[in-house]
């Protein structure tokens, strides 16, 4: 459905954009109906840059970002079936209008046909996909509700449409603990109905959760890629291992966890390009993970 | 008995009416105790922390002391809070990169602020506190800007502890880290309090893995009231109040996965905490809830240092 | 479900409704409305019901308010009030002439180049730069010395042309932060193209900026058009409110106590400008949502 092949963004920096530092270094992957694929990467890692490409909000530099086997070109019939929600819930309502304006504006661009009763019963519909009661959310503006009753508001929004992609930048990483859960089931039922789902996070616990698939990026390359239990279960890469090792678990303590191996490699990241360790799980290292551990 | 907290009432001042952001705070810290605070955002815990070392002007002290190593402090004045701060209490703020002047190299910025405060800089101590956090040298002669997230956060640290204060409040100083530097400045942390650089320490994060592999004890926030205060482990292992076990339950951790495992949020949103109701403020959401929960449950202590304030804990 | 059916159709007169509905409702909106409306009602009307020109001599020089004479004579007997209601005409023109011309090139400046960016934010900037360091004071003495101008209109139109870069500047920085935000992401994957999310998305946010920035505009319009009429550089024809106010400086009105000579003019642009000021702050309360309820 959606194939990156080859994307690489550079940046054009300081005055008439005489300097140019690159995002996004050849990176490709694939995302098919039905299945969650989790961006991972951390901050500077180029992850929320891949999300706007795809959305069309960014150009790429080089490369091609085809969907359903055509190029994606941002416009109204690409957004049809192609949406992003974001970060941070608050900066994405304008804080003037109501939130359900979103809706409308919906209904202006791609259904200005429907009648009004028809519409309200659709808006009520995918109110109710997102488990949001109707009488709590709408009419209201965006400070009198909480950030996960917008994400969620989000999600219908783009129900509204005939979707087939979701790319969700971060959009838990600003709701609480015990509201996030929840707008990341949403996510994995979205799959259920056939949608592909790109799902970008700084958070491995929560792309864990939720991904079939894990792209780990780092310094705008993929260091690995696979099913999330082979990167997660068997991690090949040095840097994928690291990460691993730093995320704070509940009943493990860091000392208890494995030594970190320090690579000669590492800085050089995937110039020889992706191995395939095995069928589907590639890797950006030389030695595939064969480097004893070392402590540092 | 480094800090105790009783009874400790802050408002908010609004428009609308006073919104009552601690509601009755009772805890005692020990020497070289590391309490992490945990709780959902509104909950007061960075309310909290602040309260301890500098109120906003639009928080009020309602009631409530706070006595540290045995002497109260005048939290609503700030002019004689002015005496205390940095050298007895002292704070690492959640925007590190915000708390550092960037037009001033550091050096000149660390002794400027520390004879703003009557001391000497000593470049020894500072380097080999530097050292100790993993900072090169250089770095006193940059300029803020230079530095990345993770070294501007632990630069604010080594100053903000330069006097040895008794205590020092970390207000959710690793949640714009990525995990790698929030590993290493959690690390940074606990050495502060081995070479006694800190005797006791508030963590406040909405992280309780991280808190975990911090403190010593973690104490839940719900509404402006203490939930459970416990020993981390009791917390993570055997909590008794509902709130904290349901938290615990929504946390996905690295091995879960959707597919054989689904966790559940806590349906429902914290009471506000304008005009909060009677009773518990749990009672809402909480699937336990019973009649008994429409009074106000004390806290009780379950076990010498474990804290519950539920019924039916 | 009553809230279901109200959903949609809302957009986007409902929300022109609603602002009207607390615009009429906020006290600071409606009473610097009333007073600028009373002031203009005044220059609109006064010229047309009152007889005599404003600049005829009369008989009675320096006299001081009274029943024939509403607010008293110059020292050449012209009757001040009648020379008041014609000046309030010609300042608003002025104003509204050269703060209009001057916020509508600000805002398209300032919008185009803060949300496309790029170079043509370069060339758009570099141009604000130019035009805000020339020295605009001595390039409308030279204008006025080359041709000469005789109307309050031609007056407003070169103060228009000259006043808008720090307007453009400030919403172009204005704007720049207020692309970055993702509601403009989302109305751009709503299928909105430029100008419909500067109009909708943009604008709306900084509504009551805007707003300021015209009444900013407005009253530096005025004083530099009082400050032309001072040097003797204004309209050759009618009276302003600066030309009064330099007649009486000019005449010894201060050092002669002739106290109602410059009192109403200098009341009147402090009126004009300081009710537009209290009716933005309450313009600011019923664009924004979240100032409403406290």
């Amino acid at each position: 459905m959606l194939k990156l092949d080859d994307v690489t963004k550079e940046f054009r920096i300081g005055a008439f954009g005489g300097r140019s530092v690159t995002a996004v270094k050849n990176v490709s992957f694939e995302v098919v109906p039905g299945e969650v694929v989790s961006l991972i990467g951390e901050s500077g890692s180029g992850k929320s840059t891949i999300g706007r490409m795809i959305l069309g909000l960014n150009p790429a530099t080089s490369g091609s970002i085809t969907f359903d086997g055509r190029p994606a070109r941002p416009g109204k019939e690409y957004y049809r079936h192609v949406q992003g929600i974001f970060q941070d819930p608050f900066s994405s309502f304008n804080p003037v209008f109501k939130a359900d304006r979103v809706f409308a504006m919906i209904k202006e661009a791609y259904y200005p046909a429907v009648p009004e009763p028809e519409w309200a019963r659709r808006v009520a519909a995918c109110l109710s996909d997102v488990r949001l009661n109707p009488g709590q959310v709408l009419g209201k503006y965006p400070h009198q509700l909480s950030g996960g009753q917008l994400q969620r508001l989000l999600i219908a929004r783009a129900l509204l449409l005939d979707i087939k992609l979701l790319v969700a930048d971060e959009i838990t990483s600003m709701l609480d603990a015990s509201t996030r859960i929840d707008v990341l089931n949403l996510l994995a039922e979205l799959k259920a109905r056939g949608l592909g789902v790109l799902y970008i996070t700084h958070d491995l616990s929560l792309g864990n959760y939720l991904a079939e698939r894990t792209v780990v990026l780092r310094r705008g390359s993929v260091v690995e890629m696979g099913l999330t239990e082979k990167v997660f279960g068997e991690p090949l890469h040095p840097y994928t291992r690291e990460l691993l090792s730093a995320v704070p678990r509940l009943h493990e303590s860091w000392d208890d966890a494995e030594p970190v191996d320090t690579c000669l490699y590492h800085e050089r990241g995937a110039e020889g390009g992706l191995l395939e360790a095995e069928p589907g799980h590639l890797v950006a290292c030389a030695r595939l993970g064969a480097c004893p551990p070392v402590r540092p | 008995m480094s800090l105790q907290v009783s009874e400790l009432r802050v408002h908010y001042r609004t428009l609308r009416g006073d919104v009552r952001a601690l509601d009755g705070m009772s805890f005692e810290l020990k020497d070289g105790e590391i309490l992490g605070l945990v709780g959902e955002s509104g909950c007061g815990k960075s309310t909290l922390g602040k309260s301890l070392i500098r109120m906003d002007g639009r928080m009020r002290h309602v009631g409530g002391r706070v006595v540290l190593d045995g002497r109260e402090l005048p939290i609503s004045d700030d002019r004689a809070m002015n005496e205390v701060r940095f050298k007895e209490v002292s704070l690492i703020p959640q925007y590190a990169m915000s708390a550092l002047n960037p037009t001033r190299k550091i050096r000149k910025m660390v002794g400027e602020l520390l004879r703003s405060r009557g001391a000497e800089p000593d470049t020894a101590e500072l380097e080999r506190r530097m050292d100790q956090v993993g900072l090169p040298r250089e770095v006193l002669d940059r300029y803020p800007i230079e530095l990345s997230g993770g070294m501007k956060q632990r630069m604010v640290m080594v100053i903000s502890t330069l006097l040895d204060p008794s205590l020092l409040i970390a207000d959710e100083v690793t949640s714009a880290l990525d995990v790698s530097t929030q590993k290493a400045v959690a690390r940074a942390l606990l050495g502060f309090r081995e070479s006694g650089y800190v005797r006791s320490m508030i963590f406040v994060t909405h992280d309780i893995a991280l808190t975990h592999h911090i403190a010593d004890t973690i104490m839940v926030m719900y509404a402006g009231r203490l939930a459970e205060k416990a020993p981390a482990d009791v917390i993570v292992k055997a909590p008794r109040h509902p709130y904290t076990k349901l938290l615990l339950d929504a946390l996905p951790e690295v091995g879960v996965r959707y597919a054989e495992r689904r966790l559940e949020g806590i349906a429902g949103s914290p009471p506000s905490l304008l005009n909060p109701p009677a009773g518990c403020r749990f009672r809402d959401r909480c699937p336990v809830a019973g009649d008994e929960c429409a009074e106000d449950p004390p806290v009780v202590a379950l076990a010498p240092d474990h804290h519950v304030a539920c019924w039916k804990a | 479900m009553t809230a279901l059916q109200e959903v949609a159709p809302r957009e986007p007169a409902g929300v022109r409704r609603e602002a009207l509905y607390f615009a009429v409702r906020n006290g600071k909106l409606m009473s610097g409305f009333a007073l600028v409306l009373v002031l203009l009602l005044l220059g609109l009307l006064g010229p047309v019901l009152l007889d005599g020109a404003p600049n005829d001599y009369g008989p009675r020089p320096m006299s001081p308010p009274s029943g024939e004479h509403w607010l008293g004579t110059t020292t050449f007997g012209q009757d001040i009030f009648l020379q008041f209601v014609y000046g309030l005409r010609s300042t608003f023109a002025v104003g509204v002439i050269g703060g209009g011309i001057a916020a509508a090139i600000g805002m398209v400046v300032g919008f185009v180049a803060g949300y496309r960016g790029g170079a043509v934010d370069e060339v758009l900037s570099m141009l604000t730069n130019v035009i805000l360091v020339i020295p605009t004071l001595a390039v409308l003495l030279i204008a006025n010395a080359y041709l000469g101008i005789r109307s309050v209109a031609v007056q407003g139109l070169f103060i228009g042309l000259t006043q808008w870069p720090w307007a453009a500047r400030a919403i172009r920085a204005q704007t720049f932060s207020l692309r970055t935000r993702e509601f403009v992401d989302l109305a751009r994957m709503s299928g909105a193209g430029t100008w419909k999310i500067i109009t909708r998305e943009v604008a709306p946010n900084m509504s009551s900026y805007l707003f300021m920035t015209f009444i900013l505009l407005f009253g530096g319009a005025v004083l530099i058009a009082s400050s032309l009429d001072f040097i003797g550089l204004g309209p050759t024809e009618g009276v302003s409110l600066g030309l009064m106010l330099q007649n009486a400086n000019q005449w010894s009105a201060l050092q002669l106590g002739l106290w109602w000579w410059f009192v109403p003019p200098g009341a009147g642009i402090t009126a004009i400008v300081g009710a537009l000021y209290v009716a933005n702050v309450g313009l600011d309360e019923v664009f924004n949502p979240k100032l409403r309820e406290t």
